[in-house]
Parts: C-alpha cells; sequence; structure tokens
C-alpha cells in the first residue's frame, strides 16, 4: 500500500463529498428544464446544506441518543461508501477491505438507524415513513445484490476494483446479462434513492412521503447532514452503476497520475449523462401506488435473476 | 472470449429476449397488449432464425423465418385483434394468482428448464445448442400461462407462443425441422387459430362470457 493510492483514495473521497450536492442540483435543474420550469440554481443543495448548518438545532424532549447519532451514523456509512466504490481509481486501500455484499450490508445500516430514529419520536408520519422504507428496502435489497452476483459471475470476484478491471478489459461483446442486470439496476436506484416511480422526492404531502416522512423531525445541522447523505448516496448508486456497467475511463493502477487526473473529467461527463437520465425517467413516469411498488421491484429481481441464468447459459 | 462469433452472440441476444418477452407475457395484464407482445415474440424469432439461416448457409431456414414473419408477425396478431374487435373483449386479464407470486414460479420453471436442457444440449452438435435451455424455459412460461389464465383469449395466445418456444428448440438444437414438418405445423396453428375463433363465439353464446370456468360444469342445473 504506498502513498500514492493513500492519495488517490482520498482525491476519491473528496470528489464524491464535494460533487455530490453537485450532481443533486443537476438533476432539479434538469427535471425543471424538462417541466418547462425556471430551474433552480445548480449550486442550491449547497446553499441548503450551508443555511442548515448555520442553524440552532431543535431535538425533541423525548428524544432518545438513536435520534441524535443517527445522522452521524448515516452521513459516515454514506462516506465509506463512497470511499469503497471505485470511481476515479482502482488501487484504493479502502476497497479491498470490503466486497460489493459488504457494500449493500453498508446501505442497509443506514436504513436501518434512519428507520429506527424515524421511530423514535413516536410521531404517526415518522412511523409511516419507516415502515415504508423497510417495506421497500426487504424488496430492493435482493434485486440489487443478484444485479452485483451477475457481475461477480462474470468477473469472478465480489471486490469492486477487480470487477471494474475485468469488466474494462474484456473485449466488445454483446452481453444479453449485463443489459438485463443495467435495467434492473437502474429500477433498483430509482426505488432506493426515493425518486419518483415509488417515492417523490419533491413532494409536500405527507401521506405519499417515503423518505420525507422519516426524516420530518430532524433540523440544522441534523438535517443537513442527512440532506448531504442523501445526495452521497444518490452519487454512491451512480457510482456503482459506472463500475459495473460504463468501466471505461476509471484508472487502474495507483502510480499514473495522468491516468487518475484524466479520470475525473469522465467521471464528471457521465454523472452528467446519468442525471439527465434520471431526470427524464422522473419526467415522463409518475409515481405509483405504494402497493405496486412489490411488482415494480419483483420485476426488477425478475431481470437480475433472469440476467444471472442467463449469464450461466450461455456464457455471457 | 473474442473467440465467440458475431452470430452467435447475436442469436444468444434474440434469445434472451425471446426468454425476456415469455415473462413479459405472463406478467402483461391487457389483452390488447399481450397480442402485441406475441408479435414481438414472433418477430423476435425471425430475426433469429434469419442469423442462424445467414451464418449457417442454409437457404430453407430463410424460408421458415419468412414463413415465421409472416405468420406470427403479421397474420396472427391481426386475426386475434379482429377477434377482440368483434366479440368486444378489452376487459383486464384475470389471473387466478397474482403477477409477483406467477413471476417467482416462472423463475423456478426457468431453472429447471436449463437444468433440464444442460445433458441435451451437450449432445447437439450446433453452435447454438446453449440456447435450448431457453426454447425449453419459454415453452414452459407459455404452459404456465395457459395454466394461470381463466379467460379464453390468453389462453390461446399462450398455445400460440408455446408453438413459438418449439419452433425456436428446433432452430437451435438441429437448425431448423425439414421444410415438409414446417409448413404442416404452420398450416395447423392457423387452422387452429381460425377453429378457436369459431370456439369463442360459440363458448360467447352458451354463456355470455370466455370465463373458462363455465366450461368445468357438467349440468346446465345443480
Amino acid at each position: 500500500m504506498s502513498a500514492s493510492a493513500f492519495l488517490s483514495q482520498l482525491l476519491q473521497l473528496a470528489i464524491a463529498l464535494l460533487l455530490a450536492p453537485l450532481l443533486l442540483g443537476w438533476v432539479n435543474q434538469c427535471r425543471a428544464w424538462l417541466q418547462n420550469k425556471s430551474a433552480p440554481s445548480l449550486l442550491l443543495p449547497y446553499r441548503t446544506i450551508r443555511k442548515l448548518f448555520h442553524k440552532d438545532a431543535v431535538v425533541a424532549e423525548n428524544a432518545s441518543p438513536v435520534f441524535r447519532i443517527t445522522p452521524y451514523v448515516v452521513f459516515s456509512a454514506m462516506a465509506l461508501a463512497a470511499a469503497i466504490v471505485p470511481s476515479i481509481a482502482t488501487d484504493l486501500p479502502f476497497a479491498h477491505a470490503a466486497d460489493a455484499i459488504a457494500l449493500v450490508g453498508l446501505f442497509a445500516l443506514a436504513r436501518v438507524f434512519i428507520a429506527l430514529a424515524a421511530m423514535d419520536l413516536g410521531t404517526a408520519f415518522g412511523s409511516i415513513g419507516a415502515r415504508r422504507e423497510m417495506f421497500v428496502g426487504f424488496l430492493a435489497e435482493p434485486a440489487l445484490l443478484m444485479v452485483l452476483f451477475t457481475a461477480s459471475l462474470i468477473s469472478g470476484a465480489t471486490l469492486l476494483p477487480t470487477i471494474v478491471e475485468t469488466l474494462a478489459h474484456r473485449d466488445i461483446a454483446i452481453y444479453p446479462s449485463l443489459a438485463f442486470a443495467g435495467v434492473a439496476f437502474t429500477m433498483v436506484s430509482l426505488a432506493e434513492n426515493a425518486r419518483i416511480p415509488v417515492d417523490n422526492p419533491a413532494t409536500h404531502l405527507e401521506l405519499t412521503m417515503i423518505h420525507e416522512a422519516m426524516i420530518l423531525e430532524y433540523s440544522a445541522r441534523h438535517l443537513a447532514l442527512i440532506e448531504w447523505a442523501s445526495a452521497l448516496k444518490l452519487f454512491n448508486y451512480s457510482c456503482i452503476g459506472i463500475a459495473l456497467f460504463l468501466p471505461f475511463g476509471i484508472a487502474q493502477g495507483s502510480t499514473d497520475w495522468t491516468a487518475i487526473l484524466g479520470a475525473v473529467p469522465v467521471l464528471i461527463g457521465k454523472l452528467a449523462m446519468g442525471g439527465f437520465a434520471l431526470a427524464l425517467i422522473e419526467t415522463v413516469s409518475a409515481k405509483m401506488r405504494l402497493f405496486r411498488a412489490p411488482e415494480f421491484l419483483g420485476t426488477a429481481f425478475l431481470l437480475a435473476v433472469l440476467a444471472m441464468l442467463v449469464n450461466l447459459l450461455l456464457g455471457s | 472470449m473474442s473467440a465467440v462469433p458475431l452470430w452467435v452472440q447475436l442469436s444468444n441476444l434474440f434469445a434472451a429476449v425471446l426468454l425476456l418477452l415469455a415473462f413479459a407475457m405472463l406478467a402483461q395484464r391487457r389483452v390488447l397488449s399481450l397480442i402485441d407482445l406475441f408479435a414481438a415474440q414472433g418477430f423476435a424469432l425471425a430475426c433469429s432464425t434469419a442469423i442462424v439461416a445467414y451464418a449457417t448457409r442454409q437457404p430453407h431456414l430463410f424460408w421458415s423465418a419468412g414463413l415465421t414473419l409472416v405468420l406470427k408477425v403479421i397474420l396472427l396478431p391481426w386475426l386475434l385483434h379482429r377477434l377482440i374487435r368483434q366479440l368486444d373483449v378489452r376487459w383486464d386479464v384475470e389471473g387466478l394468482i397474482n403477477v409477483p407470486t406467477t413471476m417467482l414460479i416462472g423463475i423456478v420453471l426457468v431453472v429447471f428448464a436449463f437444468n433440464l436442457a444442460f445433458p441435451i444440449a451437450q449432445l447437439a452438435s450446433t453452435v447454438t445448442r446453449a440456447t435450448l435451455g431457453i426454447a425449453m424455459a419459454s415453452v414452459m412460461l407459455s404452459f404456465l400461462m395457459m395454466i394461470t389464465r381463466r379467460k379464453a383469449v390468453p389462453q390461446v395466445i399462450g398455445f400460440l407462443s408455446m408453438e413459438n418456444g418449439l419452433f425456436f428448440a428446433a432452430t437451435s438444437a438441429t437448425y431448423g425441422m425439414p421444410m415438409v414438418v414446417e409448413l404442416g405445423i404452420a398450416l395447423d396453428v392457423l387452422v387452429a387459430m381460425l377453429i378457436l375463433g369459431v370456439f369463442f363465439f360459440q363458448i360467447r353464446e352458451q354463456f355470455d362470457s370466455l370465463d373458462l370456468k363455465h366450461l368445468e360444469k357438467l349440468k346446465e342445473h345443480e
């Protein structure tokens, strides 16, 4: 483990932390354009976070320590995940500590904590949000694991850097299994990041909220951390998608600094395209009823399993 | 991995699309979309057959691809659409079991079919033998669709899509059946479709509905 590897790790983490709100702002801006509205500033998420950090926090009297520590747990889980997912380089000291399955576990940890905090105060909306979140989560997680297993079967490893290196170096060929897995992954990401077919991030109607209902009681720095963490979650999912399905341009090896620095604009370009695609999906689709979510995520699971089976049968 | 030629990759792709469409038909609730999906499945089948025909230089496979295109993409969907219009049955299809459960049973069937096809595929000498599992899986999924649907029209579409699967199995295991057999089957399917169309009218005249559970009663008055 060299100093250079550590430097690239730090660079990647810093990029993730700094770019995540920008990605969120970009998605919001694209969506506003597509819906023929005047777009909010690209930097709005940064301003929101700064504003929230300057406010005084209000915590309910009957809040337990779980409620207080949850923002920190969620934020550090997402920051750790951002360090594990190879987005600009593959030779990362952190990435070898946890494979794809542990990464899913890390997301699950954040989910459990935020659901516990939502139920902690005993408010009606918090409990509803927590239940719905767990409902969506338990359907989305197996599908996500199956997508990761498909990529693992192709590359023969569950470590994300190894998967990226294998997939980036293979010959150009048609992989029906990767196409299925890609569609399944998109559906899972929409559900996990509380985007439109499953949840509406811009809603003001408490009865239909999932993610927003859970964080209604948070204010100031706690809310800022949670908002930042959900931006990071979107960033992480986008980076996992890039690592699995568009791994070209990610630097391999830690000594070649021109490649690592060259990977940054490539990453930004891919994220910009991904953000636009997300805004497009959100514009053309309507929010589903909550009880249609099992069908939506069941389809994602089905596609992911089919990807794995087709890969086993056809070897492609 | 680069040893796999492009046409095998393309035929694998169409095989995967075929399997996906079989699942889409299993999950589809509306009759009209079901017919469109059936036409799409026929199109994927025709493409895959044409690719195999081009790569293995077998002119008679071109004929069967053309036959598939005319019969299953144009003629049969047109007949079905006309039938739906005449019967005026645009209801949502009611399954016996709900969609996610059907999908899970479908996955189990696919695993079963893949295991079943694996030893058989070892015996075949064609390059496309790996897709035999997919062909068997689509046959079983169509079978499942016939079992889980209560109404007559989706059952017939299941029957037709089962024929698609069998045709694909023949192409992937032995590069297609002799032309005489294929023509015979094509004619059979067409005639079956026409006779079943007459049946639909008879069933509806008798029971005022196309729900097949009425046929289970033996007596008219209990």
